[in-house]
């Protein structure tokens, strides 16, 4: 086990390194001078050296990289054009928001997949099943921004039971967990629910539906066990699968939760680099894509690590 | 109903991770190959339905000029926001009073082009990356292969919006970005396939013929592996549609006036307390379409997986 | 027919077709971090002679090296240590490259339909390989067409048909004349009717003899049932874990056995005779892994007759009779092994 850690985690450090550059690249790839959302308009030609040194931006690329990996090693992703505050301290408030926005909604998502999915699984093309496909391809069909919009418009604006956008009250900027900030949270968190809840349902039921076709339960089922029996067994069986999709499908919520987020205006990081786009603010637009991406990537592992344990069908070698 | 089995299209990256079969599908007589795969899918009635559907938004964006009843940037201020149902806008008009039905016609072009062409340009790119990757082998294919898991390391929504929000607003460059993210996953299906094809002994009998091995990639692999993936490819289109109509939700695709969905509906936000009903609209095309690629790829792999 | 001058012909009947020296073949299995993993000796160390015209039946359990030895004739795997000499000519060197080698050694393999393309039709499978070597595409049709007739397949009824609109020994005719469309002068069969319901593989059997002698072919005939071998070769090679255990000629070997493995595999076929039918198996369990094959002679773990010595010393594969190989202790003289013949007395 510990050889398979070892070996996966060598395996994600060239993937880092590879994640790191592409975001470094990111910010060149931009037309246009960086400076110029900093630089006032009639900035002297020395002020723009000047500048151009302070940010290290006059040396070769390869040395810039180098340098910037090392700061961000260190801790230091830069500092943002638009508010003058550290990258970091910017990103990590909005990461606890739409930690909590993206794992409400994936284990809102994983339970009624999962629910969908056995059901289907079980009852396989019987009317259940098409209802349970169809509920399946729904949720990874519909364009959940739209999605987000109509739940709106439904229970905001025409029923008025819940608040449109925001995490809390008065614009309260950090979520806490009591009743006022929970009706917040509602819309956001189902809006985001559908796509792992499709996902999730889809896996489960081809799962259930393997599993209940394979022999060893044809076996157990004449040896005479009973039907919550081979129930258990098909939990165990389609368990280590079901939670490996459901950490990747946390990992793409908060990657790619900034529809979700402009929509109801959640402070998160979607809606951080919604702002870092418009205005253009480039360090802070890497230092979130790298945070995400590096998110990622560790709960890759993670996930991986976990299904290994879990499941003794895979090799450990 | 299709019984869908894979994970596709909720996010792609989820769907490549599992492995590809390839299925040897059993072909009727006389027909080869993609003919009897037509033949089965033009008897499952959902992908028809499906496929329909596609027609009739394809052929009214193409035809729009001919159909819309009115000039779909042509505005009123005394004529905002009618609801749906109107004597003159019979899907209501916009927030510049525009007409709703015109416009919607018209947004298909748009949002049909940013949707398909970079699964397009994906497909073809990818497929050679992917094919080259896998019979190849050897350091070409760890280099290919190392790139493409770096660029696996994104969500794909994440990187899109990266991608754009670095390379500014604009058409071309969202068709850029979503191909950016596209090449990798289809990359990475070719890949997969292409190593399981090569294997196989009619590729070693046509290897030990002597062929060169471009003649037996043309000949031996290309129709092989090309199956498979276009149904993945089809599978992402879905996906696509909703990235690029996205994208323009955000600012980042088509700027306005022109008509297009998910710039559409941005704009009609703030009609929701107004005229739901009409603020709802343009996420009902983006949805249709989506969702009928989505049924239609679910078919076409059916069609293509069914062994007797 | 079968004395056709071929204008390929080098060194005469007396020079061998194709001659194996010291072949060996180790794939390395997965391993772990900072280690590969262990080795497997699927071929380990192989010498052999195939004579022009003849038919060399190879036999062996399943693991022992014979499909192997095969993928490294073709040259699908490269052999990590020795060398294969094509009627005198050293593969690889000046004289003969890998191209003209393959249009003169070709295989049908065992799974008919694994090795034809789904997407082609009959036809164009055969035709696959003339074209690749210059042939137009029509010329390549109609050399496939006749071919197809030559292993009695109607080219009007079957040349547009695709694999799975044939039945399984039809396929195995297509490949067959797949293989013969290079005109080869050396077929490497493996396995080839092995799949086949045995009304099918007689005549499949039938045909591959009329071929010989109508092409002047030779044929390596790798099968693991002795009844075919026995039929087909002139000569037969018994592997057993990366090893040649016995050679020599067909009747000699299946009539006399000089090797306890070869013995073992004569006796493991099941009789027709019910009062002949043994109630004991010859031969039990499995091979010993190829990853980690025991020291000594590798069959001794199985051998009824083993000794100390085949724990401890390798037997090498020494002549036991005329032209009859063997790679057991107990057939040399001296060898230390009890059952061993007594050394001739020095005069």
């Amino acid at each position: 086990m510990l050889t398979f850690v070892l070996k996966r985690i060598a395996y994600a450090a060239p993937v880092a390194l590879g994640v790191s550059l592409v975001c470094f690249l990111l910010v060149h790839l931009a037309p246009g001078d960086p400076l110029s959302a900093i630089l006032p308009v009639d900035a002297t030609a020395e002020m723009q050296a000047q500048m151009r040194a302070a940010y290290g931006l006059d040396k070769p690329l390869p040395v810039q990289y180098g340098l910037w990996l090392w700061k961000v090693l260190q801790g230091d992703l830069g500092t943002s054009i638009a508010t003058g505050r550290p990258v970091l301290s910017e990103v990590g408030r909005a990461v606890s928001n739409s930690l909590i926005l993206a794992s409400v909604a994936t284990l809102i998502g994983f339970t009624f997949g999962t629910f969908f999915g056995f059901v289907a699984g079980y009852a396989q093309d019987s009317w259940l099943d098409r209802a349970a496909s169809a509920i399946a391809v729904f949720g990874v069909s519909v364009p959940h921004y739209w999605l987000g919009i109509v739940l709106v418009i439904i229970f905001s604006a025409t029923l008025g039971w819940l608040p449109p956008t925001g995490a809390g009250p008065q614009g309260s900027g950090n979520w806490w967990p009591d009743a006022e900030h929970l009706r917040y949270l509602v819309l956001p968190a189902i809006t985001m629910s559908v796509i792992p809840m499709g996902v999730i349902s889809r896996t489960v039921r081809a799962l259930v539906g393997d599993i209940l076709h394979q022999d060893f339960v044809q076996a157990l089922r004449a040896k005479g066990l009973s039907e919550f029996g081979v129930f258990k067994h098909v939990v165990k069986n389609a368990a280590p699968t079901a939670i490996a999709i459901m950490g990747l499908q946390l990992g793409y919520l908060l990657g790619g939760s900034i529809l979700i987020e402009t929509v109801f205006a959640w402070p998160g990081t979607g809606f951080l680099l919604n702002a870092a786009i418009f205005q253009r603010d480039l360090p802070l637009l890497q230092g979130t894509i790298l945070v995400l991406a590096m998110f990622f990537v560790t709960l890759n592992l993670l996930v991986d690590v976990v299904q290994t344990a879990l499941d003794p069908r895979i090799q450990r070698a | 109903m299709t019984t869908p089995t894979s994970l596709a299209s909720a996010d792609p990256g989820a769907a490549a991770a599992a492995p590809v079969e390839i299925a040897e599908a059993p072909i009727q007589a006389g027909r080869g190959y993609w003919g009897s795969v037509l033949a089965r899918l033009v008897r499952d009635p959902v992908a028809m339905a499906a496929a329909f559907v596609i027609l009739c938004i394809v052929l009214a964006a193409i035809f729009a000029p001919l159909i819309a009843p009115m000039d779909p940037f042509k505005g009123s201020m005394i004529r905002r926001l009618k609801p749906v149902g109107d004597a003159t806008y019979w899907l209501g008009s916009d927030e510049l009073g525009r007409d709703m039905l015109s416009r919607l016609l018209y947004a298909g072009r748009l949002s049909l082009f940013m949707g398909v062409l970079p699964v397009v340009i994906a497909f073809f790119i990818g497929s050679g990356l992917g094919i080259l990757a896998g019979y190849a082998g050897g350091w070409i294919n760890t280099l290919i292969m190392r790139v493409v898991d770096v660029f696996f390391a994104f969500p794909s929504v994440l990187l899109a919006i990266a991608l754009s929000g670095a390379l500014g607003a604009g058409i071309l460059n969202s068709i850029v970005s979503l191909t950016v993210v596209f090449v990798p996953q289809i990359t990475r299906v070719a890949e997969s396939v292409t190593v399981q094809i090569r294997n196989r002994d009619y590729v070693e009998a046509a290897r030990v013929s002597g062929a060169n091995p471009f003649r037996v990639v043309r000949v031996q692999v290309l129709g092989n592996v090309l199956g498979p993936v276009f149904v993945y490819a089809t599978s992402l289109i879905s996906v696509s549609m909703i990235l690029a109509s996205g994208l323009s939700f955000l600012g980042l695709g088509v700027k306005p006036p022109e008509p297009e969905w998910g710039l559409m509906l941005n704009t009609l936000r703030t009609a929701i307390y107004v005229n739901p009903l009409v603020a709802a609209l343009p996420g009902v095309m983006i949805f249709l379409t989506s969702i009928s690629f989505n049924l239609l790829s679910d078919g076409l792999r059916s069609a293509m997986e069914v062994r007797q | 027919m079968s004395e056709t001058l071929d204008t390929r012909d080098r060194g005469g009947p007396a020079q061998p077709l194709l001659a194996v020296r010291g072949l060996v073949k180790h794939f390395v299995s997965k391993g772990g971090l900072f280690s590969k993993g262990p080795i497997v000796r699927a071929v380990d160390g192989v010498d052999f002679e195939v004579m022009k015209g003849e038919t060399l039946g190879v036999v062996g359990e399943s693991g022992c090296g014979k499909s192997t030895t095969a993928r490294l004739l073709m040259q699908i795997n490269q052999p990590d240590r020795g060398e294969i000499v094509f009627d005198g000519e050293l593969l690889g060197s000046r004289a003969l490259d890998l191209k003209t080698y393959r249009r003169q050694v070709q295989m049908v393999f065992q799974d008919s339909y694994a090795s034809l393309n789904p997407r082609l039709t009959v036809e164009e499978t055969v035709a696959f390989g003339p074209q690749s070597h210059g042939q137009s595409r029509k010329e390549a049709l109609g050399r496939a067409h006749d071919l197809l007739r030559r292993v009695g397949l109607e080219p009007r009824r079957f040349g547009g048909r695709y694999p799975h609109e044939v039945s399984g020994g039809q396929r195995q005719r297509v490949n067959i004349a797949r293989a013969l469309a290079l005109e080869p002068r050396l077929l490497i069969l493996d396995e080839a009717v092995s799949a086949l319901d045995k009304s099918v593989e007689a005549q499949v059997l039938n045909l591959l003899a009329d071929l010989k002698r109508d092409f002047g072919l030779t044929y390596i005939f790798i099968s693991h049932d002795l009844n075919v071998v026995r039929f087909m070769s002139d000569r037969v090679m018994v592997m057993y874990l990366g090893q040649v255990a016995e050679l020599g000629p067909a009747d000699d070997i299946l009539a006399s056995p000089r090797h306890p493995y070869t013995a073992a595999l004569l006796a493991s076929q099941p009789s027709t005779d019910p009062q002949a039918r043994i109630s004991e198996a010859p031969l039990t369990g499995d091979p010993p892994n190829p990853i980690n094959p025991p020291p000594g002679c590798r069959f001794h773990t199985r051998c009824r007759f083993a000794a100390p010595v085949c724990s401890t010393r390798e037997p090498g594969l020494d002549p036991v009779a005329p032209s009859h190989l063997a790679a057991c202790h107990m057939a040399v003289p001296g060898s230390g092994h009890p059952e061993a013949p007594s050394l001739p007395m020095a005069a």
